[in-house]
């Protein structure tokens, strides 16, 4: 179903599909775009009469700004919650550099959310809080399906199963990591489910029926 | 540290050995499954397998509406399913940039904290019990079930409760709400001396926790191991505090923290909760606002495209929601932070150079809910 990639910059204007296996599934309407978080988020949403979304420029996004440039695609706030859009190939460094210098100790959460109908398919979330300042900042680092960012589990040890999880249900590798291989599903499982392309019924049914001996699992 | 050393780990020595523990060990409090190194009774290594408990949580989230989705958080940490739930509303009504009104909330934050008294207790018996105390058990089922009576008879149901609704909450406080909470917390004062008596100064109990599964600050933090674990190794942080949701910052109460970060004191901390809950129980019941306990929220909740994240101090650490709307009805993407998966994988730099006996106290300490690491 979402294989059909349409070579347009904004692809998330239509929600992507596999929620029509639930019954309680809505008709679409297509004709409201729905905001997409990652890009330009000011203009979109006309049904709502406050944007929720903001461009962010403050210090902290400056000194982010000064140390890693272009790097920094952008800096926005969504119901006071400031975000960065970063640049993978700049990953480590800017994780790096939010760990020693501004003091963001916790990595306190580590996911991905896909967006199979945009060019770069996934967006990796990484939720850092600092107790020196009690505040958080998340960092959103938009990844192409081939592409192999570099593992944050150097800096942060929480990482280590915190990426075995996105890869298991993802699908997205990470360069570097010291034992990469599924932690919620079974190791010779196929798919990746929480992938927008698998669907809510779907499941490895030849592994269901080699390991469980039945037909199927629901 | 432990990555390199999960890979070396699976070359074995002469003298090395592998034993399995569970996934039906009855210390393991569910289906975890650890396979341990051995060189005669020391444990040199672990490696953790989850996921037997696997249900797709966060994919069901994306076929469900948000309201339909809110029951199965319940599921997750099924002995603190309260705050579960205090979570997922708190986070969708940030979605929704709503607030719960404030009796609502007050209501919320008298039953998260009899949740967490209930999860602690539940914490406390069966860690006792597995480094070989008995009699606690029957002391703490006894003090839960009064809370239970409590829940039952607030929303009729014990466990998985779902008492709060997106909005603020859907059933008023029952006649008689303030004395039954009251009536336990005035006699709950006794019972933890009980079990401080059983406990505290017992030197069985001492010589099994004192100095094992040392964690301190540090590692604490590099591996994103929060709550009573966090606060054993010193860090006095606390969400309630640090950022205040809820109907916290009405109350007075006190942050306990450990010195060693090592299991005992994981129980003293574990213990002093329990008294500063039931303080704030107590202060909240003395004054709970007239009010709606409904906000304004429609009957289809179609939160404006964005994302939210949201976390609070669960009876096991940060428990967060990570929300996606793409402005439907269905969530986009919610993503849960465990504690108990997150708590768990400390468990490897806890119990190496240990003996065999306290993997069971230290996974006892962790406090995981295997429903909650594997969702």
């Amino acid at each position: 179903m979402a294989d059909e990639p349409k070579p347009s910059q904004e692809p998330e204007s239509t929600p992507p599909e596999p929620k029509g296996a639930s019954p309680a599934s809505p008709p679409k309407n297509d004709a409201t775009p729905a905001a997409p978080p990652a890009a330009k988020p000011v203009a979109a949403a006309p049904k709502f009469p406050l944007p929720v979304q903001m461009p962010l420029d403050n210090d902290l996004v400056r000194r982010y700004r000064e140390h890693f440039g272009a790097a920094i695609l952008d800096a926005l706030e969504d119901r006071k919650q400031p975000y960065l859009v970063i640049d993978s190939a700049r990953l480590s460094d800017i994780a790096r550099y939010s760990r020693d210098e501004e003091k963001f100790d916790l990595l306190e959460d580590f996911t991905a959310v896909d967006w199979p109908r945009r060019e770069k398919r996934f967006d990796l979330i990484a939720i850092l809080y600092s107790f020196p300042h009690n505040t958080r900042l998340r960092l959103k680092i938009p990844v192409a399906a081939n592409e192999q960012p570099g593992t944050l589990s150097e800096l942060w040890p929480t990482a280590n199963w915190l990426e075995r999880e996105i890869f298991d249900l993802f699908g997205i590798e990470f360069a570097g990591h010291p034992g990469l291989k599924r932690i919620l599903l079974p190791d010779g499982w196929q798919g990746h489910p929480l992938r927008k392309d698998y669907d809510i019924l779907q499941q490895d049914t030849a592994w269901v029926r080699e390991n469980l001996g039945i037909d199927s699992g629901q | 540290m432990q990555q390199d050393a999960s890979q070396k780990d699976t070359l074995l020595g002469a003298d090395e050995l592998v034993l399995n523990m569970g996934p039906q060990h009855p210390s393991t409090h569910g289906v975890l499954r650890v396979k341990l190194k051995l060189d005669g009774e020391r444990v040199r290594g672990t490696e953790c397998v989850i996921g037997y408990l696997h249900r797709g949580v966060e994919k069901i989230a994306e076929n469900r509406t948000y309201q339909q989705f809110a029951p199965y958080v319940d599921r997750m940490d099924y002995v603190a399913a309260v705050s579960n739930g205090l979570g997922y509303c708190e986070a969708v009504e940030k979605l929704l940039s709503v607030e719960a009104p404030l009796r609502a909330r007050v209501i919320r934050t008298i039953l998260t904290e009899l949740q967490r008294i209930a999860s602690h207790l539940l914490w406390l018996g069966t860690h006792a019990l597995d480094i070989g105390a008995l009699t606690p058990l029957f002391y703490c089922m006894r003090e839960r079930e009064e809370i239970l009576k409590i829940f039952e008879k607030y929303c009729g149901a014990r466990l998985t409760t779902h008492a709060f609704r997106i909005g603020g909450l859907q059933y008023e406080a029952y006649d008689g709400f303030e004395k039954d909470v009251e009536r336990f917390c005035k006699d709950f004062e006794r019972r933890i001396q009980e079990y401080v008596t059983l406990l505290t100064g017992n030197s069985i109990w001492i010589g099994r926790t004192r100095n094992v599964g040392v964690l301190n600050a540090a590692d604490c933090i590099a591996l994103g191991a929060s709550g009573p674990i966090l606060r054993a190794a010193g860090v006095k942080w606390d969400l309630r505090k640090a950022q205040p949701y809820a109907a916290y910052d009405r109350y007075q109460f006190e942050i306990p923290v450990g010195t060693n970060g090592d299991t005992y004191d994981r129980y003293m901390v574990r213990m002093e909760e329990m008294r500063q809950s039931r303080l704030i129980c107590l202060q909240a019941i003395e004054n709970i606002p007239e009010g709606p306990i409904m906000g304004k929220v429609g009957k289809v909740l179609k939160p404006p495209p964005g994302e939210i994240y949201h976390s609070i101090e669960a009876p096991k650490g940060i428990l967060g929601y990570y929300i996606v709307s793409d402005g439907t009805i269905q969530p986009y993407r919610v993503r849960i932070r465990p504690p108990s998966f997150i708590n768990l994988q400390a468990l490897d730099k806890m119990i190496r150079g240990h003996l065999v006996a306290d993997v069971v106290a230290v996974i006892g300490t962790l406090d995981i809910v295997l429903g909650e690491v594997d969702r």
